[in-house]
């Protein structure tokens, strides 16, 4: 599990963690039933206060995302995480609102990223495994 | 007459009350109040002659204060200093060590006053630094010397550890070790850490609470948690240019031109938003604004009220 702090980038930093673990369990890099690194040695490796990483935990596991248990450590939960799909889709919305931003700086329509996306997504997929998109 | 303040106050590893400090004709320190709990990370924060180190050295009792009154553990570092020492470790700004001696004498000298001495941790030290004990202080290079200073200041396990400017000068590998260190020892329960630093982002990532001081006062005193939920940095969007910066109550500095202006503030978003619409603007951007952004506004808001 890897965490990036940022000092100044206006987001408090138990919120970064909160968001960066959300994003792991999404994106499965995390997998339920998982083991979080202690309190202690994750703000070690942040180089950030022991509390701040205490509370992030805590808060995940008022989201529901993780659990943990007097002196057994913090597990991702067993349910999977119920925020997960709304996670996913916000991982997906920010990368849109993105490129919705630089189209239309690029003076591209909506008719037209669309078009594109379909043309992106044969060149990737074919015709025929399109489905599941 | 002060026996309930001492009985209250002896948990408590350091409360500073109304100290004000005089060096001459020069006011170092005006009406300072500061109390730093139990267990946790205070960071001191101030540009260079702002009065950190004068402060931190009430603390110590190696300064008499001019009016107001100093407790650390409920005793007064002045009148008692050995027992106040015994359960501070202390790094000052100059790192002063004898530069005659090698390290493993240094260690043997400093060890014969602290019966709490760890010779496990002080090896343990010795080995996360890289130090090799034959060397002679004065042979050592500047992160060496900060790392031999925090040890000594470390190995007997101090209730209370007191850091001045720790990381000032120190290359990237150096203050990490002394970041880590801090954590270490607040992560060690119970254990206080008391430290200055002009470098605002390390006091972001480490502190608790949080003392800002500004030529001799202090401009904030708070938990981070409340510094950070009290302020907001917030861009506001006018339908016509603007001439001047607008006026928004509870503003603390106010940049920008024409049509948007970015505010940091102290004060609650909903009545940010309600006076914001009062004078004709929308609020296009929001966020919490870093400890640096609000010490720059904190002191340029306080030269201006004089």
């Amino acid at each position: 599990m890897k965490i990036y702090i940022s000092v100044n980038d206006g987001v408090p930093i138990y919120l970064q963690i909160i968001s960066q673990i959300k994003h792991l369990v999404a994106a499965g890099r995390l997998k339920s039933g998982q083991e979080l690194p202690p309190i202690r040695l994750l703000a070690q490796q942040l180089l950030i206060n022991p509390n701040t990483v205490a509370r992030a935990y805590r808060e995940l596991e008022a989201a529901g995302i993780v659990t943990s248990r007097r002196g057994a450590g913090t597990h991702v939960s067993d349910e999977g995480s119920p925020l997960a799909r709304k996670e996913r889709l916000k991982i997906l919305n920010d990368r849109i609102d993105a490129l919705l931003a630089e189209a239309s700086q690029l003076e591209v329509d909506f008719e037209q990223l669309t078009e594109l996306i379909e043309k992106r997504r044969k060149t990737m997929y074919g015709e025929s495994r399109g489905e599941r998109l | 007459m002060k026996s309930d303040n001492v009985l209250h106050d002896k948990d408590v590893p350091a409360v500073v009350k109304g100290l004000s400090r005089r060096f001459g004709r020069k006011l170092a320190l005006d009406d300072v109040s500061v109390e730093v709990p139990k267990g946790r990370v205070y960071g001191l924060v101030g540009e260079n002659g702002a009065g950190k180190t004068t402060l931190i050295k009430h603390i110590l009792g190696l300064l008499v204060p001019t009016a107001g009154s100093v407790s650390v553990f409920g005793m007064n570092p002045v009148t008692e200093p050995e027992r106040v020492l015994a359960r501070i470790g202390y790094l000052s700004e100059n790192r002063d060590l004898p530069n005659w001696m090698r390290i493993s004498e240094l260690i043997r000298f400093t060890r014969a006053f602290y019966p709490d001495w760890s010779r496990d941790y002080a090896e343990e030290l010795l080995k996360m630094f890289d130090l090799d004990p034959s060397t002679k202080v004065k042979n050592l290079s500047r992160g060496e010397r900060a790392q031999t200073g925090l040890l000594i200041a470390l190995a007997h396990r101090p209730e209370l550890l007191v850091l001045d400017e720790p990381s000032s000068g120190l290359d990237p590998v150096v203050r990490r070790d002394i970041l880590s260190a801090v954590i270490r020892t607040t992560a060690d329960e119970g254990r206080t850490v008391l430290f200055s630093s002009h470098l605002l982002d390390e006091v972001d990532r480490v502190a608790d609470y949080v003392t800002m001081i500004h030529k001799g006062r202090v401009v904030l005193s708070a938990s981070m948690d409340d510094i950070r939920e009290g302020h907001r940095l917030v861009t506001l969007r006018f339908s016509t240019p603007q001439q001047a910066a607008p006026k928004i109550p509870d503003a603390l500095s106010c940049e920008g031109a024409d049509e948007e202006w970015t505010v940091l503030c102290n004060g609650r978003l909903d009545a940010l938003k309600a006076s914001a619409e009062a004078i004709g603007a929308v609020i296009v951007d929001e966020r919490t604004p870093s400890l640096e952004d609000i010490f720059v506004a904190r002191v340029r808001a306080s030269r201006q009220a004089r």
